[in-house]
């Protein structure tokens, strides 16, 4: 009985200074649990596209991501199926600087070609699932406003209205952050009639180097009908990754880091 | 596909095609490991007039395409050939390796290593590819196949393969490429054989194929391309020079009667990066033609300036657009109009205006396109239309269009007004 007791002062506290914390304060961290972990990264990812009558297409690609200064990131994902994507690079040089924009290349290897991606495609499909490119690197934080509008026992619920509405398809969405490893485990998107039309969920989470991280993810698009598994495997942190990987050499020629 | 060698090499034995095993052997023995992948591509097509001088049909053709890369410690070991039955040929036993003739086409044979830490260097067969326009080529002065690309086979054969040294060096000040090519790797040139085109009097095409001397001296008929490039703000810059030749036999020897290549000497810089949502690029070069440096021979071509400019968006979602703005400028274009027939003379200025618009449907496995360049002081017009839908991961339908208008034969897409064609296509990726 007084151990109960104990327990419960004892997350009563843990929930009080939970609750101190601002909006921003949660949606950083949340930023920072999700994309963040590390100095750097790796994962091997297979992602399974599944439209409403139950057809798969399935895409395996290598990802590194590497943090740099101020809060930036590059991202490097290798494909290796299809065979129609093989040998391909998505390149991301993320910028979380104010007005300035991330940058999107495409490297085409049977053409021998980098390809700028636009700025205003980044609401498009990442090579034809239900994510988008901005989901690959995370979305910049300063592109919405932030609103705390619940907090349960073990979740924060933060509603985000972006600030150009005339850039992205969704009116608003809702994230539910779990409280105690800051990781956003689900998302809900309203479309400008204010209809859910889309859903994306961290179905597995694992601790790997004492990083909590998404081992599963499931993103659904209820106008169509289809949905995207993405899973997770070979997670490394931390493997003291060079920068210059992030270049056109290196897309020319994709490091060992990736192809291996 | 990841397989070891073992299986790689017995996969290909059944092809008889010794070169490749040979190689793949031989540099297997300290293999760490080699991925094969390819695709089996047929294609069907015919012209859609009566062309006096060409086949009804534009293509009858069933490709398959090996591609293979290995792993070592020092780098790597690549190797992509096409093995074609092209009914249209007329001696496929003959393999040319230039030009593409043949049962088999080697698209890539090299290796790639890094000598110093901040250089690469890739030796052997290869695609070659920089500047900044879609579908316009300034200072991109490697081997384009134009058969390939005007009658409809899929873009990736735009680019033919070069024969050279690829050297890069990373020094902090930007990157720089230098391409040498020890032995011209010209254009695969329309040489009549299977697209008919304007020879300076009249449209001609089988019954007077294109016979020009190949420049082929090694290490005198030599081409250098260099590019220098780094950020400026947030865009990409780049400077380029090019030292070789015209890539199409545009010259004409009068005491031999046969085209040849004249010297070409290039120089050029672009800029490209994102404006607003989109993306923006400008590249300008002048051609400065060496044998004609005053423009007064009439069998070589004028020096010329060029320069392109282009814009590219997403209008509404899944729906893009990109238009360009292209320009030519003949330097001493009154001598020019002196040497040719009356009346067939080229505009000091060729104006080409390019629209690319891009579709895509069905979670991207249906793409619709048309590609379109009109130029208003030729009159002439190329559409190209597209659709390509992928079955699955490994099937993938196409059927596209090429369409030339024109008011005049002798403009640069009036000539193929005889070549327009339609085609069907059914690829499997392995």
């Amino acid at each position: 009985m007084k151990k109960t007791i104990m327990t419960s002062v004892l997350l009563g506290l843990a929930a009080s200074s939970f609750a101190e914390l601002s909006v921003d304060e949660i949606v950083n961290k949340a930023n920072t649990a999700a994309y963040y972990a590390g100095k750097d990264g790796r994962a091997e990812v297979e992602m399974n596209i599944i439209d409403k009558s139950g057809s798969t297409r399935t895409r395996k690609f290598a990802l590194l991501r590497m943090n740099t200064e101020g809060g930036s990131q590059k991202f490097y994902v290798y494909f290796k199926e299809p065979a129609d994507l093989y040998k391909q690079v998505f390149l991301v040089w993320k910028e979380v600087a104010e007005g300035k924009d991330d940058s999107r290349w495409m490297w085409l290897p049977a053409l021998n070609l980098k390809r700028s991606i636009a700025p205003g495609d980044k609401r498009t499909s990442f090579v034809g699932s239900d994510f988008v490119y901005e989901d690959v690197s995370g979305r910049n934080l300063n592109e919405d406003t932030h609103e705390l509008v619940e907090t349960t026992g073990t979740q924060y619920v933060v509603k985000n209205t972006p600030k150009k509405p005339g850039d992205v398809e969704f009116s608003t969405y809702t994230v539910k952050i779990d409280k105690d490893t800051f990781l956003p485990r689900a998302a809900e998107y309203f479309d400008k009639n204010g209809k859910l039309y889309r859903t994306v969920e961290a179905t597995k989470v694992e601790t790997i180097q004492g990083f909590p991280t998404v081992t599963e993810s499931v993103v659904k698009d209820l106008n169509t009908g289809g949905s995207t598994v993405n899973t997770f495997n070979n997670i490394e942190y931390n493997i003291g990754l060079d920068e210059n990987i992030f270049t056109e050499r290196f897309l020319r020629r994709p490091p060992r880091e990736v192809t291996k | 596909m990841k397989t070891r060698l073992k299986e790689t090499t017995q996969s290909l034995k059944p092809m008889g095609y010794s070169l490749l095993s040979a190689l793949l052997l031989t540099t297997g023995a300290h293999a760490a490991d080699t991925e094969l992948h390819g695709f089996v591509d047929g294609r069907a097509g015919v012209r859609t007039q009566n062309d006096p001088h060409e086949d009804d049909r534009s293509l009858t053709e069933l490709r398959l395409q090996l591609d293979s890369k290995t792993y070592f410690d020092w780098g790597e070991f690549n190797a992509r050939t096409d093995f074609v039955y092209d009914d249209l040929a007329t001696d496929r036993g003959n393999v040319d390796l230039e030009n593409g003739d043949g049962f088999a086409d080697l698209r890539e044979l090299n290796v790639l290593f890094s000598p110093a830490t901040s250089s690469d260097l890739k030796i052997g067969r290869q695609i070659l590819t920089w500047g900044t326009g879609d579908l316009l080529f300034i200072n991109d002065l490697f081997p384009k196949d134009w058969n390939s690309f005007l009658l409809g086979r899929d873009e990736e054969y735009l680019k033919a393969p070069s024969d050279a040294v690829f050297a890069s060096f990373f020094p902090s000040i930007g990157s720089f490429d230098i391409a040498y090519t020890p032995r011209m790797d010209a254009d695969r040139y329309v040489d009549g054989r299977r697209v008919s085109y304007w020879n300076g009097t009249s449209l001609v095409g089988q019954n007077q194929p294109v016979d020009a001397n190949r420049r082929d001296d090694w290490f005198k008929d030599d081409e250098i391309s260099a590019r220098f490039y780094r950020p400026i703000l947030s865009y990409e810059a780049a400077l380029y020079a090019y030292h070789g030749f015209w890539k199409s036999p545009t010259g004409f020897d009068p005491g031999t009667g046969n085209n040849y290549f004249p010297r070409l000497d290039v120089y050029g810089a672009s800029v490209q990066g994102a404006l607003g949502s989109g993306l923006v690029n400008a590249e300008a070069g002048y051609y400065d033609s060496r044998e004609d440096t005053s423009g007064t021979n009439p069998y070589v071509p004028n020096s010329e300036a060029r320069f392109l400019t282009g814009y590219e968006r997403e209008v509404v979602k899944n729906l893009s657009a990109g238009a360009q703005y292209y320009v030519e400028w003949m330097m001493d274009h009154g001598k020019y109009e002196a040497g040719v027939p009356p009346g067939t003379a080229r505009d000091e200025f060729r104006h080409v205006l390019t629209l690319r618009l891009t579709q895509m449907l069905m979670n991207q496995n249906l793409v619709l396109s048309l590609f379109t360049f009109y130029s208003p002081s030729d009159q002439d017009a190329y559409l190209r239309p597209a659709a390509t839908y992928k079955l699955s991961d490994h099937w993938t339908l196409t059927a596209n269009g090429n369409i030339f208008l024109g008011e005049h034969d002798y403009t640069f897409f009036g000539q193929f007004q005889n070549d327009s064609n339609v085609n069907l296509g059914v690829r499997y990726s392995f």
